[in-house]
């Protein structure tokens, strides 16, 4: 088997989940790595649950799109309650970064949570995807005036991220 | 989101298939990109605009659909997206198109929608390949999307057919890198008459049938050869995998081993090259998403392979599932847990409707948009929803049938983009077949095409880049097709007292036509950064 980078993130419509996994692709483009996501649009962005996978490694040319069931190395939550309805793509050693790692830091801008909670998943990544990458990341995918704010919050969550919580499912 | 990558060839982007379709529409110096919103193909002209390509929405795919053909007779290239719905209304003019063939190239990009992320059905395009006769491209990725338009549009110029690029879901929101190629250059547009060949009178279009099938056997012979079908070897010969689109990559995950052939031209199929494979090997299974359209043609022609247990046939294929499919496995699945179900917006301008209809117990003809979402708790105001534009219709077939006391509680609801796109003609059979007791027409105008994320429409006063655009008013239109009644009301204006409203137009038993307007919420705010835009632009643009 290839050492592909599985990470699924789940969310709510309009809280950036989708933005937070196009930053992570990115950074792990940047870093060398061939990647893969998928997601899910449309009756979701009326506030429903939003759920994006991110795979990457050497070569994903014959790689699913989709992190298989239990396939999960990671599985990122903007809102903690969602984590019943992707638990079951988490493998048996995945680890669950959640929104309740980062609570209590206080961001310049409410609206960069999830670039915070990306910080804390940086934490885990960095033998593979450095902070550097990401914050290449961040100033490709997101328009200028939003590179301060978002760089500020992935540097908060990855200083101040609080893994002491558990949130194994 | 929109990713801010640079148009230099030969470097890696990260693209979804949707941008990468756009990127070779722009590569191949597509000359206009037309369509119709609908997920999962939205943002292939959206992304094409982006880029500098000449794109526009259309008031349906349709009309989208006649003016591809237009560009293509005139010797240009033409991108036609929609999503697999979508080739339904556009199919009148491709079963035809399919017997002029075109001049310059015709694409047609459409994206299916297998488990029904979106959508009211799950029904497959790749029969439309064979029912009307055009040819056929399967990507599974975006790099491939990118290559096969390129194909696409060779095989349309040099065979002057149009050609379906088939995706779905997975292949138009999943990313994946593509390494872009050097752009070619395009013919220039000119017209050529030739009556026999474009006027499908019946003695013109007998021959254009035969001209048709030859050109399908000669673009069949082509698909032997082509590249875009690739071998993948195996050292245990006694199971081989045939498979298409995005299948592909979920089998070669599920089984990295195990030879396969990965077919990309679809349509008309590589017999011989099947055969051949099927030959290496003990036994074939083919895998393949939906229907099982694939087995059946390879069966017919006397290739023996198996395909997939029933239970497959319904939703998305994953690694999980074609696994499943190698072992047999016909256990039943455990569904995955349930998200929270989308919801109309607080505040959103629709909730007022939907509120009224409620309460006066109401038989909703309902229709396609956001809000379809009305069926959901807390309102469950409708009572059917089968295409666009349907709501007309269907109501005032109950309108015709059912016991007075019934009758005149049936309402039909719409919103203004499905009122465009095939609203119209349901007003006209409205004002021409008039049932016993009138009707009511309810058009919730939120002024934008909201449910696929803020497209631009002809009742919208805007082009698909957010510039001006001539306006067509709803209202005026009803008017003009002679409805008894027309009643424009501000949502703001009519918060309290809608359900009122209702009732007395209903009791008038008249035909009617209500349009009750206020911008979606997130237009608003669109438009306001677009302002916001505008005004720090230094060319005030």
């Amino acid at each position: 088997m290839t050492p592909t980078t599985n990470i699924v993130l789940s969310g709510l419509g309009g809280q950036g989940v989708l933005t937070a996994s196009g930053i992570l692709a990115q950074a792990a483009i940047i870093a060398g790595f061939d990647v893969k996501t998928s997601e899910v649009h449309g009756m979701s962005q009326r506030g429903g649950s939003v759920r994006s996978d991110v795979r990457f490694g050497p070569n994903l040319t014959r790689t699913s799109p989709m992190v298989p069931e239990g396939g999960a190395d990671y599985i990122v939550l903007l809102e903690d309650d969602q984590l019943p309805t992707v638990a079951h793509a988490l493998s048996p050693e995945g680890i669950v970064v959640a929104r309740a790692h980062i609570d209590g830091i206080a961001l310049p801008n409410p609206r960069s949570r999830n670039v915070a909670i990306l910080g804390a998943l940086s934490r885990h990544l960095d033998n593979r995807i450095t902070a550097a990458h990401f914050a290449q990341a961040i100033a490709r995918v997101l328009p200028a005036k939003l590179h301060e704010a978002n760089l500020s919050a992935f540097s908060l969550g990855r200083e101040h991220a609080n893994f002491a919580q558990s949130h194994t499912p | 989101m929109t990713q801010h990558t640079t148009e230099t060839p030969a470097t890696p982007q990260l693209l979804s298939g949707n941008e990468a379709v756009a990127l070779a529409a722009l590569h191949t110096q597509v000359a206009l990109g037309v369509g119709y919103p609908g997920t999962p193909s939205t943002e292939i002209l959206e992304h094409f605009g982006t880029l500098g390509g000449k794109a526009r929405w259309s008031p349906n795919e349709k009309v989208a659909l006649e003016v591809g053909i237009g560009v293509a007779y005139g010797k240009a290239r033409a991108l036609v997206t929609m999503k697999h719905v979508g080739l339904n209304v556009a199919a009148d003019p491709l079963f035809t198109v399919a017997y002029t063939g075109v001049d310059g190239a015709l694409i047609l990009a459409v994206a299916d929608d297998p488990g029904m992320a979106s959508s009211q059905n799950e029904q497959d395009t790749r029969y439309y390949a064979r029912a009307a006769g055009v040819p056929m491209l399967e990507p599974a990725s975006s790099q491939e999307a990118y290559d096969a338009f390129f194909e696409a549009v060779a095989i349309s110029e040099t065979f002057q057919r149009p050609v379906i690029l088939r995706l779905s879901t997975r292949v138009c929101h999943s990313r994946t890198t593509v390494v872009p190629r050097e752009p070619v250059t395009a013919p220039a547009p000119a017209f050529q008459r030739d009556i026999p060949k474009r006027v499908m009178i019946p003695a013109y279009a007998r021959p254009a049938h035969r001209r048709m099938r030859q050109a399908l056997q000669a673009v069949g012979e082509h698909f032997e050869q082509s590249d875009l079908n690739r071998e993948f070897p195996g050292e245990d010969r006694r199971l081989g995998i045939i498979t298409s689109g995005v299948a592909t990559v979920h089998a070669a995950e599920a089984a990295p081993d195990l030879p396969m052939l990965q077919l990309t031209t679809t349509w008309p199929l590589p017999l011989e090259r099947i055969r051949r494979f099927a030959q290496s090997v003990e036994r074939c299974i083919v895998i393949e998403e939906g229907d099982p359209i694939l087995l059946n043609d390879l069966n017919a022609a006397g290739i023996p392979a198996t395909g997939k247990p029933e239970m497959y046939r319904f939703g998305e294929l994953n690694v999980e599932r074609v696994t499943r499919i190698l072992n047999g496995d016909t256990r039943p699945e455990t569904e995955p847990p349930k998200g929270r179900p989308p919801e109309l917006c607080a505040g959103c301008p629709h909730r007022i409707s939907f509120a009224a209809l409620r309460e006066l117990d109401c038989i909703v003809a309902g229709d396609i948009g956001c809000y379809t979402l009305g069926v959901l708790s807390p309102f469950e105001a409708m009572d059917t929803c089968v295409c666009m534009g349907a709501s007309i219709g269907v109501g005032l077939g109950l309108r015709h049938v059912l016991p007075e006391d019934e009758a005149t509680r049936v309402v039909s609801v719409l919103g203004d983009s499905t009122f465009m796109h095939s609203g119209i003609t349901g007003i006209l059979e409205m004002v021409y077949n008039r049932p016993p007791t009138g009707h009511v027409v309810l058009v919730l105008d939120n002024g934008i095409t909201a449910m696929t994320g803020m497209q631009e429409h002809p009742g919208s006063g805007r082009l698909l880049d957010r510039g001006p655009a001539h306006r067509v008013d709803i209202a005026e239109l009803g008017r003009a097709m002679g409805l008894d009644e027309v009643i424009e009301v501000d949502a703001n204006d009519v918060k309290h007292n809608f359900a009122e409203l209702l009732r007395d137009v209903l009791g008038r038993r008249t035909l009617a036509l209500i349009v009750v307007k206020k911008p979606c919420l997130l237009l608003q705010r669109q438009l306001r950064r677009d302002a916001k835009a505008t005004a720090a632009s230094p060319q005030g643009k």
